[in-house]
């Protein structure tokens, strides 16, 4: 583990840094709140959400930056992750909902149904929801890429598939008959193996999982990166008939990385969905897929913790802005953008690489 | 300068042994019975009734050099195309050796089944280091999940070696290959090819923008693969060609996608239709 960090000074930091967080979070929120380093609750949770938003980003990394594939639709497997511990977590609320019905969920009976779907049976167990979080965007990213990649597609037209896809996702999600709860999705949801999901301790340890999913995921996709299988991506990201002349089935190589970064969106969406407390179809929205190639594009291609920072830089930013100024929030984050495409093309994190070697 | 390449090899008989890190992995389904590696047979394809390649015929022998060449618009680089399975031709036949259908497999599966290539323009991937474009051409497992727990066994490491002494880039390995000058960057192609470990070799214009030093390296570098390898070199430069051919080497001229002639560089020259179309002299 240790020698999949060797030459990545970033990725010790952020996983030092992670670590430390894991320790000291749950400390300073027992600190008493008249201190100055009392961390309250709801800055748990939010920090919590920013990893997991993190997370997807080296997913989209993963992707762009080192296979190449500018992916505009991976909020699209983020989101399949999230409802599908969104299922679990609805059926955990029991006869707990509005209309104190102990088989079906609210919406179900305010849409006057009868009795369960068959994909939400067994979804009261923790260990299915956890299987079909990575199952499900692991499938509809193989059967896509599937697809798309033996087809040859690709640059604008396979962004612009994968643009097309969330959006699909997102039509079909809003509409009742589909079972996931309509535009309101999946939401009011009580506790989690057991434990309250309004206790400070469960906020914790959500936020824990949370950066221990980040650290693990970032190790997998070092050990992707760094291993000889690493370097042919690589080589397919920039010379794609010469690796193909070399022998090497693109297809597959595609296949296989996209289809474990949309498990990793997946897991990365599972985490999201407890810490904020709702799902629904807007997560599927083309515009979400396209802020993480920002994020991504921010902190710094192929770097993988560039999109760890660039993610929790922006959604920082995004967070407080929006409290203090709401309406300018937009061309801020757009602002943003230009001037790191004009003056940072490798973003923050080829600013610090240059600073290194001079 | 010239070189007598037959008696520089006499001098040293065990020079063959030093190299047999190059020797072609043998493809259990290669057959070359007939000491012939690549048939191509009243092969044509044509783009938008423009008939790139017209009823082409090449045999290829087992070990052989052969140089082809032929004026711009010839189907030198589409002929290229189609042994390596990037191009589908209308009609015709491709084999390797007896019983390999090059018109079956894809480039992958083809590349695979031990034919090479090098590109007119210096192909390497630009990001990676000279050792890491040599690594991903060995001849190796080209599966993913192998390739994820690939490990540099000793055996590899010296034949890594080997070949970048014999490209003569030891100093430049943990250099971006993007970093390389133009022919350093058309040695590491050659190197990265001969990682391959193919028994057929196509090299496309190996010597496009080489200073002559470097030109004379190459031409020793392709003689000396020739026998264990079977090398078909495309080349424009003429004086590179008859260095090449030297000792009596085929070559053949193409022309509007066909083969003119072909023989020795002696009876090329004195072909008249060669003289008219190509040569010019």
């Amino acid at each position: 583990m240790i020698r999949l960090l060797d030459q990545d000074r970033g990725g010790k930091w952020l996983i030092g840094s992670l670590l430390l967080a894991i320790v000291l979070v749950p400390i300073l929120n027992s600190l008493p709140e008249s201190s100055s380093l009392h961390i309250p609750t709801y800055s748990i949770s939010l920090l919590g959400k920013y990893l997991t938003l993190a997370l997807l980003a080296v997913a989209v990394d993963l992707v762009w930056g080192y296979l190449g594939i500018l992916t505009l639709g991976h909020a699209a497997f983020f989101a399949l992750g999230g409802y599908a511990m969104g299922m679990y977590l609805m059926r955990q609320i029991g006869d707990r909902g509005v209309y104190g019905n102990p088989d079906l969920p609210d919406f179900m009976v305010f849409l006057n149904w009868q009795e369960l779907p068959w994909f939400w049976h067994g979804f009261d167990q923790f260990w299915l929801a956890v299987i079909m979080v990575m199952l499900v965007p692991g499938i509809l990213a193989f059967v896509f890429g599937f697809l798309a990649f033996r087809s040859r597609v690709s640059g604008v037209y396979l962004s612009i598939i994968t643009q097309a896809m969330t959006f699909a996702l997102m039509l079909a999600f809003y509409r009742n008959e589909m079972g996931f709860g309509g535009n309101n999705g999946l939401t009011d949801f009580k506790d989690i193996l057991g434990f309250s999901l309004q206790s400070d301790q469960t906020k914790i340890g959500l936020f824990i999982a949370s950066a221990i999913a980040l650290i693990l995921g970032y190790l997998l996709c070092r050990a992707i990166t760094t291993s000889r299988a690493g370097r042919a991506v690589v080589a397919v990201r920039d010379g794609e008939s010469r690796a193909r002349f070399m022998g090497y089935r693109v297809e597959n190589i595609k296949l296989w990385v996209f289809t474990f970064s949309a498990v990793l969106a997946g897991v990365a969406g599972a985490l999201y969905v407890p810490q904020v407390g709702i799902i629904n179809p807007n997560e599927f929205s083309p515009i979400n897929s396209i802020e993480v190639v920002v994020w991504v594009a921010v902190g710094g291609r192929a770097t993988l913790y560039g999109a760890v920072l660039g993610a929790i830089l922006i959604n920082y930013a995004k967070s407080y802005f929006t409290v203090e100024l709401p309406d300018i929030w937009l061309f801020a984050l757009g602002g943003l953008f230009v001037l790191v495409t004009l003056l940072l093309p490798r973003g923050v994190t080829g600013l610090l690489k240059r600073k290194e070697v001079e | 300068m010239e070189i007598d390449f037959e008696n520089e090899a006499k001098n040293y008989p065990e020079r063959g042994q030093v190299f047999d890190f190059l020797t072609p992995e043998q493809n259990p389904a290669l057959n070359v019975d007939k000491s012939v590696l690549l048939y191509i047979e009243s092969l044509s394809v044509s783009f938008d009734g423009f008939k790139a390649i017209n009823d082409l015929n090449l045999y290829i022998r087992d070990g052989e050099l052969r140089c082809i060449i032929g004026p711009n618009g010839a189907g030198k680089t589409t002929m290229m195309d189609i042994i390596t399975g990037k191009t589908k031709p209308d009609s015709g036949l491709a084999y390797f050796g007896q019983t390999i259908n090059l018109l079956e497999m894809d480039e992958p599966a083809i590349a695979q089944a031990g034919i090479g290539r090098k590109f007119q323009k210096p192909t390497v991937f630009e990001n990676l280091s000279v050792w890491e474009n040599l690594e991903l051409a060995m001849a190796q497992s080209r599966d993913f999940l192998s390739l994820l727990r690939a490990k540099m066994s000793v055996e590899q490491m010296m034949e890594m070696s080997e070949i970048l002494a014999l490209i003569g880039l030891e100093e430049q390995i943990d250099k971006p290959a993007g970093a390389l000058s133009h022919g350093q960057k058309q040695w590491l192609e050659i190197g990265a090819l001969l990682m391959q470990k193919p028994r057929l070799l196509l090299v496309d214009e190996p010597v496009a923008g080489m200073t002559h030093q470097e030109m004379d390296k190459t031409a020793e570098l392709l003689r000396s693969l020739a026998g264990r390898h079977s090398v078909v070199v495309v080349e424009h430069d003429m004086e590179f060609v008859r260095n090449l051919s030297e000792g009596g080497k085929t070559v053949s001229v193409l022309h509007q996608g066909s083969v003119l002639a072909e023989g020795t560089m002696a009876q090329i020259q004195d072909d008249e239709r060669v003289k008219q179309v190509y040569l010019g002299e």
